[in-house]
């Protein structure tokens, strides 16, 4: 056994280990932390996969945000006195839902194992195209060109999550901004990692956006990042999160689907297809369009994260 | 075994451990952190379906892993959507569980205040 697949098994326990860690701990918040350095385990076994951009993004999001999104809202649940004690669920419950994950892990597990070999690809289309995209990243050139599509829509769906997440709100509170996230008095250690952590992370984010044309990166990864900028901004209350009605707000949540569908008409008319990129045109189109949904990605998530309107309006 | 069957093994066994905390435990926000896990389980499924897919001198197939991005930041903002739910539910009602059991085997709020 060699020292690569020695790390491959150990990486393997430890997910395994922290992921059943996330389920049986005592408390919500052990149970939120595990599953943060959970995602983080992951995202190492996402490079493994030979997917850097994939890493990326669940160590960003499917990890950071996300922990942030459950530590806030467990905060809030039990800031309300209400920490729930529940009472332990039956035996026959928990026997019966085991068989039942069993069965379903053990049906998946064989599905694996008798994969065909080798198994179906796109690789080959992929690569014939990627110079007529002007791109380096196939994941960007297959995100933002091949199925352009898929990804305006998935925008389309944050901005959905948003108006979902809104319209939970009480009416009196209609118009107004979502609660703080921090305390009321941050600590100096928080605001002295504000200060020095932010700059340098708008650095990465903008930069992770900008190698992801030809490296790993783009403008989901770099939006996740320059979101946890903000969100770290608005944790040490240096500033709030913004209502629900600023105009500038929803023309940032509405500038990546919105560029994106205008630049997929327009290639109607310029290219004869729409979401046809017109040729040579297509490596600056596909980073204007990104750019934008840099924005949008950096301004939705931590408006889901911060929820719904929780103060009246300022008249 | 190669690092691709080893991950997809631990996706399946995430599915199962999420499905797991997902039917047994009446806190929904662990119920959210469970639906997460068989999320990323499945993710890594598809991851190696990706790695698989290796040809034309890529070492993945490209067309899976974008999925697989659009895919973690839908479920962020699925699961954001469920705690904006749950944050509500819990104002109007006081209610911080979903439980499997009937109502009425607890001592119900509003019919003690009857």
């Amino acid at each position: 056994m060699s020292v690569l697949q020695a790390l491959d098994i150990g990486l393997a326990l430890l997910v395994l280990a922290v992921a059943v860690w996330t389920i049986a701990a005592a408390e919500i918040f052990g149970a939120v932390v595990a599953y943060v350095a959970y995602g983080l385990l992951l995202s190492i076994v996402w490079v493994r996969l030979f997917a850097p951009d994939v890493a990326l993004t669940e160590a960003a999001i499917g990890s950071g945000v996300t922990g942030i999104l459950l530590v806030t809202s467990g905060a809030r649940l039990n800031s309300a006195g209400k920490a729930s004690a529940a009472a332990p669920p039956r035996l026959s419950l928990r026997l019966s839902a085991a068989a039942l994950a069993i069965v379903a892990a053990a049906a998946l597990a064989g599905v694996i194992l008798t994969l065909p070999d080798p198994g179906p690809t796109l690789a080959p289309e992929a690569r014939r195209e990627l110079a007529a995209t002007g791109l380096g990243n196939p994941v960007t050139a297959v995100l933002i060109a091949y199925r352009s599509f898929d990804t305006m829509l998935e925008k389309i769906v944050l901005l959905l999550a948003v108006v979902g997440v809104w319209s939970v709100a009480p009416d009196r509170f209609w118009g107004g901004a979502p609660a703080p996230l921090g305390r009321a008095n941050p600590q100096g250690a928080l605001v002295l990692l504000e200060q020095t952590l932010v700059p340098l992370g708008i650095l990465v984010g903008v930069h992770t956006f900008w190698v992801g044309a030809d490296e790993p990166g783009g403008a989901f990864q770099g939006g996740a990042i320059l979101a946890a900028m903000w969100m770290i901004v608005m944790i040490a209350r240096v500033s709030e999160p913004p209502s629900v009605n600023s105009r500038w707000l929803r023309l940032a949540l509405i500038a990546g689907p919105g560029v994106f569908l205008v630049a997929g008409v327009a290639g109607l008319g310029m290219a004869g297809n729409f979401f046809a990129y017109p040729d040579g045109f297509a490596k600056p189109i596909i980073l204007f369009i990104e750019a934008f949904m840099l924005l949008t990605i950096a301004a939705t998530l931590p408006v889901l994260v911060a929820g719904p309107p929780r103060r009246s309006p300022k008249p | 075994m190669s690092a691709a069957t080893l991950a997809g093994l631990v996706g399946s066994a995430l599915v199962g451990l999420g499905l797991y905390g997902l039917i047994v435990d009446p806190q929904p926000l662990r119920k959210i952190l469970a639906f997460n896990l068989i999320g990323s389980g499945v993710f890594l499924v598809f991851g190696i379906v990706a790695r698989r897919g290796a040809a034309a001198g890529f070492p993945f197939d490209p067309v899976p892993q974008a999925m697989v991005i659009t895919g973690i930041v839908v479920a962020f903002a699925a699961s954001a959507l469920a705690v904006a739910l749950i944050l509500r539910l819990h104002e109007e009602t006081g209610q911080v569980l979903l439980d499997a059991e009937p109502p009425a085997e607890r001592p119900n709020e509003q019919e003690a205040g009857k």
